[in-house]
């Protein structure tokens, strides 16, 4: 079984965002691997690894496929260094600038490319938010979407994954034969920290770098200029206004009906 | 004729209230037709609940294999509608199923995606909030039919006196769209209290509740509100998944959002706080939290609350 794992550098959350010309300013901030993918490598070794006990060399491998700049490196190595096997880095000065369209366009191309059987995602990138890559990878592969899973069962022997899906509308069960695109949520197990010998042994994992001509795409499909949609202006959001702050002796419940009743909204 | 297509959500036989609001924006750069993607049998209840809603047409598809096959199948049934009708923009609501079958349809019709938009004008040009709500970002799409999801309660869904006409289309799900089996379906339980995304004012608690939600939930009761929670308190299922607010629960945006021993870590900020007025409570004079509230109280939940609770009741009588 091969298990790709699409991952994404992100800017640190916590890290102040700045906006330039309508777009992210990445250079600024700390980038760090986007904390929603650990869950889907940690989910991806806890599958891989009863199988592969006690076995000289692994049967079922991990590989992290990320698309980004050079620096998108150190988000890979720290995902190897929790255990995944391999790395494919598509860099090219072309992406810069990517809509969701494009990205699905560039890592579905790596996936085919691969001959995986499973591709695992985090549910979305906590800078852009937008939860639609698993399901335009499904869309682009034609794989079986098996997206926000609360818990995942890899039957291997019969190439069948089964999920709970859990999302605000409630829990499903669905299953599906390989290929499929498995998306999971944030509740679905702790990701580990990686150990001191699991990060001296990322040093030694291959991280292979391509270009967009290794998948025979061309930089007008992708970027800012191949984007199916356009930012026309981005605005920070006023600061807001400093609030009051009470100490409670005893009052404060009282005083906070009047504050309530004052703004009218009891 | 020139149109505008909105997929009509729906659960357990109610048409969900984003369609109203879709129908009042789509209204706004053309004529709406509205798709209910039902169980055999069921789209007639489900089109007679668009009356006075800006849905000029219903286009009803009955099938099995929504259930059954989920995303899949719903994209599929809406690729062929958008070929046949080719609506100038496709409006679908920002839940997690709507984001991916908007992903799914943008790349199948060969149209830009535009997710989470808080308005959408007449020339389709769409407002997000991102970052947590730190940024205002008006967007369009410049390549193929335009897919939009808008977040729930965006914006207050005009209505009219139209009746829409009815128009059962037969559709056949393609195989290639079946790949998943759906095997059970547990839609989540709705207590009585107002939809977190619909609510006016959210009452949430977090690890400062101990597991005792009897304050918040008392609170909410007494103002019409939601009750949400952060992640802690989900996590300790104190309170069910679906009422997490925050990066990776839902985005809220209400008159008021008042957070009970919630310390305010940016994955929660980032669910609320576009709220117009925030209350906190929390024990802690350092929480973060206070940076954002309107008004903090550092005190004890469980004092503050009744309290605050006998007050609200003695002005109203
Ligand atoms: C990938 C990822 C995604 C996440 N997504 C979300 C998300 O969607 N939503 C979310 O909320 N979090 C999310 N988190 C978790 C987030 O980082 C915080 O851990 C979480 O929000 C903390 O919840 P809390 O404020 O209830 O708990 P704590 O941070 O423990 O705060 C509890 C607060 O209660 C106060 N308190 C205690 N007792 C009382 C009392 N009697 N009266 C008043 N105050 C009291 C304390 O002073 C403290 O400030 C996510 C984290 C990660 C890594």
């Amino acid at each position: 079984m091969k298990i790709a794992i699409c991952v994404k550098q992100v800017p640190d959350s916590w890290a102040e965002k700045k906006m330039v010309n309508g777009v992210l300013d990445r250079e600024s901030v700390d980038a760090v691997l986007n904390d929603l993918d650990e869950y889907a490598i940690e989910e991806a070794l806890r599958v891989v690894e009863p199988l592969n006990e006690g076995k000289e060399t692994p049967e079922h491998t991990i590989t992290l496929i990320s698309m980004g700049p050079d620096r998108a490196t150190e988000a890979i190595r720290k995902g190897l260094s929790m255990g995944a096997d391999s790395g494919v880095l598509v860099t090219d000065p072309a992406l810069a600038g990517s809509d969701a369209i494009a990205t699905s366009k560039v890592l579905s191309e790596v996936i085919r490319a691969g001959g995986f059987d499973l591709v695992f995602c985090g549910t979305e990138s906590t800078d852009a938010r937008m939860s639609v890559i698993p399901a335009m990878l499904a869309e682009r592969l034609g794989w079986a979407q098996l997206t926000f899973a609360g818990s995942v069962k890899v039957d291997a022997s019969n190439s069948v994954v089964e999920i709970a899906r859990m999302t605000e509308s409630g829990v499903e069960t669905m299953s599906a034969k390989f290929p499929c695109v498995v998306s999971v949520i944030e509740k679905i197990n702790e990701p580990r920290y990686p150990s001191f010998k699991g990060i001296m042994a990322a040093k030694k994992k291959v991280i292979e770098n391509k270009s967009l001509a290794d998948f025979g795409i061309s930089a007008a499909e992708v970027g800012a200029t191949g984007a199916w949609s356009v930012v026309a202006d981005a605005q920070a959001r006023p600061p807001r206004d400093k609030g009051v702050k009470i100490e409670d002796s005893g009052e404060a419940g009282a005083k906070l009906a009047d504050y309530l009743a004052e703004k009218r909204l009891v | 004729m020139s149109n505008v297509l909105i997929l009509a959500d729906h659960d357990s036989g109610k048409v969900a209230k984003t369609a109203a609001e879709l129908a009042t924006l789509g209204k706004r750069a053309s004529s709406v037709n509205a798709v209910i993607l039902s169980a055999p049998g069921q789209s007639d209840a489900l089109a007679a609940q668009l009356a006075n809603t800006e849905v000029e047409k219903v286009l009803s598809v009955e099938s099995d294999d929504f259930a059954k096959h989920g995303i899949a199948a719903m994209v599929d049934a809406l690729s062929q509608i958008v070929a046949t009708t080719n609506p100038v923009a496709v409006l679908i609501p920002s839940t997690a199923r709507g984001k991916e079958i908007a992903g799914r349809l943008a790349v199948r019709i060969g149209g830009g995606v535009i997710t989470d938009a808080v308005d959408v004008a007449s020339n389709l040009q769409t407002t997000q909030s991102v970052f947590g709500g730190s940024f205002t970002v008006t967007a369009s799409v410049k390549t193929g039919t335009p897919v939009i999801t808008v977040r729930p309660s965006a914006v207050e869904a005009s209505s009219t006196s139209n009746s829409p006409t009815v128009e059962k289309l037969s559709i056949s799900i393609a195989d290639s769209a079946k790949l998943v089996t759906i095997s059970e379906s547990k839609p989540a339980v709705k207590g009585g209290r107002p939809e977190l995304t619909e609510a006016k004012i959210v009452i949430s608690g977090g690890r400062g509740t101990n597991g005792d939600f009897s304050q918040v939930e008392a609170m909410a009761d007494l103002l019409g509100a939601a009750v949400g929670a952060s992640r802690a308190a989900t996590d300790a299922g104190w309170y069910p998944h679906t009422h997490q607010v925050g990066q990776t629960g839902k985005t809220v945006s209400p008159q008021l959002y008042v957070a009970c021993g919630i310390s305010g870590a940016i994955q929660h900020r980032a669910g609320m706080q576009t709220s117009k007025t925030i209350v906190a409570i929390n024990k802690d004079p350092e929480a973060p939290i206070f940076d954002l509230a309107d008004f903090g109280v550092v005190g004890d939940l469980f004092a503050v609350l009744p309290q605050a609770r006998e007050a609200i009741a003695a002005k109203r009588s």
